[in-house]
């Protein structure tokens, strides 16, 4: 018999489901030693988690977009509209 | 005299000292206050616009009248939440309206649903039921440690998760643009969408696991 089935432990296939609860620290604690004791001995899900914080990592890289010319310059267009409205 | 924004005072649940700064100077008419705002909210106000709506061109329009909201309300905006939250707030509710305006208003029917049940790896990845090991990985995911940094960093790469996001159902692409694009914390998020933080936290893990699959999928393939 293989050393994973032990009863409860969690598989893997249950894991990738808690990774988010997990880097949120939303797990209970009980929850949270029994990820840990899994990730100990499972390089798969140590790939997988790597792989979901490296995604993260490059979403929070993507295009810090910025203003343009045009932009900017509609936006005042409209700032000058309101003002003179708005009888300031 | 230009007035600026402090990256601690964007966020928050009230606002900073040069917040009420801005909003004082803006109420009084100031241009360069205005302008200190729309350098920071105008391209991140454009990100979310465009997880809520379809198409650019729409997106453009609802932020637009995401600025004249915050003209014609910024006299009475009391400040009990933060700016952000408050600016964010009104556009919520223009991109909504304009949904419902068009008939596309079932992907905002319910925020808080979740889009998609599906599972975050293809069940064909594990052992399946019944065998020894059920459960347990069948197919290892690849170990992204030896990829260099540059090919996260490619703007192709990129390109492939704004794909991804772009094509997530609507309440997963707003969660995961907030929190993940734009660095949000879960509870500005929960605020701004009237969801609940486990609510947030399942729409979050769906739209990792979508972009985290399309991803991989570039990265062994590509």
């Amino acid at each position: 018999m293989d050393q994973h089935n032990t009863g409860d432990e969690l598989t893997c296939r249950e894991l990738v489901e808690l990774v988010t609860d997990y880097l949120e620290q939303a797990l209970p604690a009980p929850e949270r030693a029994r990820f840990d004791a899994h990730l100990a001995a499972c390089e798969g899900c140590r790939d997988y988690l790597d792989q979901i914080r490296r995604t993260i990592g490059v979403l929070g890289r993507l295009d810090p977009a910025t203003l343009t010319d045009d932009e900017r310059t509609r936006l005042i267009a409209l700032f000058r509209g309101w003002r003179a409205g708005a009888g300031r | 005299m230009s007035i600026a924004l402090s990256p601690q005072s964007a966020g928050g649940t009230s606002p900073g000292t040069d917040e009420l700064a801005l909003v004082e100077a803006l109420r009084r008419g100031d241009e360069a206050a205005f302008l200190a705002l729309v350098e920071r909210y105008h391209a991140p106000l454009m990100r979310a616009a465009l997880a809520y709506v379809g198409s650019r061109a729409v997106a453009e329009e609802v932020v637009q009248e995401t600025w004249i909201g915050v003209l014609q309300g910024i006299a009475r905006f009391e400040g009990r939440s933060s700016l952000k939250t408050w600016i964010y707030r009104i556009l919520s509710n223009c991109a909504r309206s304009r949904g419902a305006r068009e008939a596309r208003s079932v992907p905002f029917a319910d925020l808080g649903a979740t889009g998609d049940e599906g599972p975050s790896v293809d069940p064909a990845s594990f052992i399946p039921p019944g065998q020894v090991d059920a459960g347990w990985w069948s197919s290892h995911p690849a170990s992204w440690a030896g990829l260099p940094e540059e090919r996260f960093l490619a703007a192709e790469t990129r390109a492939v998760i704004e794909g991804a996001v772009a094509t997530l159902p609507p309440a997963q692409r707003t969660v995961i643009t907030l929190r993940d694009i734009e660095g949000w914390p879960a509870d500005e998020v929960c605020q701004l969408l009237a969801i609940s933080d486990a609510n947030q936290r399942v729409l979050l893990h769906r739209a990792r696991a979508r972009v985290r699959a399309a991803l991989a999928r570039y990265l062994t393939e590509g």
